[in-house]
């Protein structure tokens, strides 16, 4: 302290200690509720779907095709309509995103334009999904001609989630620390040696996590795959990308659309399988997360 | 120090952004010899040790002017490719940073990437050795390197230097993240490799400064203010700022 100048003291204080806890306690009820409010709006949701939807699952209902006949109809063509699309979806946004974000991160100089592009990747991911749709109209199923086909819904999807990826991507090679990449430089790695044997592999669970969560997020897509005409009635398996495709989340739509009751029922059906099916994606991300995590 | 030149520089300076960090610096570091550069926090002395394995090349906002020459040849020169020079002049960190993989990959990395001909299995049993770390991870060369001490994954980082068959190393205040038992260790190591290799220290410790170089050279807000036998350094310093630093009066 310094010599002469006297300690503050004789300052009047009012702690109001009760009223500072009380509105603490005040917040942290409100809190709660938010969550209570959450949690008990997503159980209602749930209950009521696993209500009218469990009836229906039925192996059968799984392996045959959709029907007019809600007896008779299943949810086949949309199950393997939705596998192939992720597939491709997964296989065109997975490169393409981890390539961006690793030309992002490690080689784009810091300049105006690499912030430019950073920002509009982050507000790409904004965009909402109809748009994508209208441009994979456009793009892929007329001036491609690629038609209605599974290629034409997996590239309009993977432009949806392209953005997610590269900045999940972008995200965990940032966090891998330069401590790692200098340890590879100073014995003579190059910037493409030092990338592969330790900036992805340090970098690849949150990579992968990242994928994952993008791809739930494509599965569950209905808008955009509607826009580019994905039909809504499929009576045969696909066999090949430029075969005409239903998803899940359309045969759903379709059948919510249905003026029968019946069809109700099936629609609950097929969302707790695609419930189910993303639930299962996003359990998968949490557990490579956690696998991998040190 | 009349031995032959390793490193040199004539000029340097290096700029982040406005902020001069390094200001015409010259200096000579002759083979064989433990260089310790000592001064202040952020006197630039870890700067001027990434100039000479160009580590500075990855900070976009640094800017060098000035020459820094490796046995006479301009390191900076466009002929020369910065991942040829940082196999010639080693590095080891403030930080231990082993990969986090085996004690053996740790080593066998550095050998694969620069195509090493012969057994990598011997070469990292050398290395070790050489680091004297060979006795206590022996019989656990898969283990994970992050398992390691802090003093022991530093070691491992020298013998992963010295797997590539360096003549330099830098050595970033390598002791200044250990306890004192793992840092008598780091400087025994030191000593055990004087001789065979031109070894520059960064250190803020002007006891290991005295204990462990043949030269220092006091670097104090970007400028080396004197560069000596350590010895006479530490007895006679000419410059009054250099003799308030290592009194502890400045710093």
């Amino acid at each position: 302290m310094n010599p002469g100048a006297a300690p503050p003291r004789g300052g009047r204080f009012e702690p109001r200690v009760a009223a500072r806890r009380r509105a603490g306690v005040r917040f942290k009820w409100l809190c709660r509720f938010a969550v209570a409010f959450a949690v008990a709006s997503l159980l209602v949701l749930l209950v009521h779907i696993l209500a009218t939807g469990l009836p229906t699952l039925s192996p059968d209902f799984l392996v045959t095709f959709p029907s007019r006949f809600p007896d008779r109809a299943g949810i086949r063509s949309a199950i393997l309509g939705s596998l192939w699309l992720l597939t491709l979806v997964a296989a065109m946004s997975f490169p393409l995103g981890v390539g961006a974000a690793v030309y992002l991160e490690e080689y784009a100089p810091r300049n105006r334009l690499t912030n430019l592009l950073q920002t509009n990747i982050a507000n790409l991911a904004g965009v909402p999904s109809i748009v994508y749709g209208l441009l994979g109209l456009a793009v892929f199923v007329r001036f491609l001609s690629l038609e209605r086909s599974l290629l034409a819904g997996a590239a309009t999807l993977s432009l949806l989630v392209l953005p997610l990826v590269i900045i999940a991507a972008r995200e965990a090679i940032r966090a891998v620390p330069d401590s790692l990449r200098e340890a590879a430089y100073a014995l003579g790695a190059t910037r493409w040696q030092a990338i592969r044997h330790h900036v992805l592999p340090a970098a690849l669970p949150g990579i992968l996590s990242g994928t994952i969560l993008a791809l739930s997020r494509a599965g569950g897509e209905t808008a955009p795959l509607l826009i580019i005409g994905a039909l809504t009635f499929i009576a045969f398996d696909p066999v090949s990308v430029m075969d005409p495709f239903t998803v899940l989340p359309i045969q759903i739509f379709n059948w919510t659309a249905d003026p029968r009751e019946e069809f109700h029922a099936l629609a609950a059906g097929a969302i707790v399988v695609l419930l189910g099916v993303l639930l299962l994606m996003n359990a998968a991300a949490i557990l490579i997360r956690n696998r991998y995590e040190r | 120090m009349s031995s032959n030149t390793v490193l040199e520089t004539v000029g340097l300076s290096v700029r982040y952004g406005e902020t001069r960090v390094i200001d015409d610096v010259s200096l000579r570091i002759p083979e064989n010899r433990v260089v310790a550069f000592i001064g202040p926090s952020g006197c630039g002395k870890s700067t001027l040790l990434r100039c000479f394995n160009r580590l500075n090349d990855f900070v976009p906002a640094a800017r060098i002017t000035g020459q820094v020459l490796f046995r006479g040849r301009d390191l900076y020169g466009a002929e020369v490719d910065p991942a040829d020079v940082r196999r010639s002049i080693g590095m080891v960190f403030q930080k231990p940073n082993p990969f986090p993989k085996s004690i053996f990959e740790n080593i066998a990395f550095g050998l694969r990437i620069n195509g090493f001909q012969d057994d990598i299995g011997d070469r990292v049993e050398a290395s070790l050795r050489a680091a004297s770390l060979w006795d206590e991870v022996s019989h656990r060369l898969d283990a994970d390197a992050l398992g390691l001490s802090a003093g022991q994954q530093q070691r491992l980082c020298i013998a992963r230097a010295l797997a590539v068959e360096p003549e330099v190393l830098l050595m970033d205040e390598p002791a200044s993240a250990l306890d004192p038992i793992a840092t008598g260790r780091i400087e025994d190591l030191i000593g055990d490799l004087r001789g065979d290799y031109t070894i520059v220290v960064v250190t803020h410790n002007m006891q290991q400064a005295a204990r462990i170089s043949d030269d220092t050279a006091f670097l104090y807000m970007g400028e080396l203010l004197e560069y000596k036998e350590t010895q006479r350094l530490f007895t006679n310093p000419e410059d009054e700022r250099t003799e308030a630093y290592i009194t502890g009066r400045l710093g």
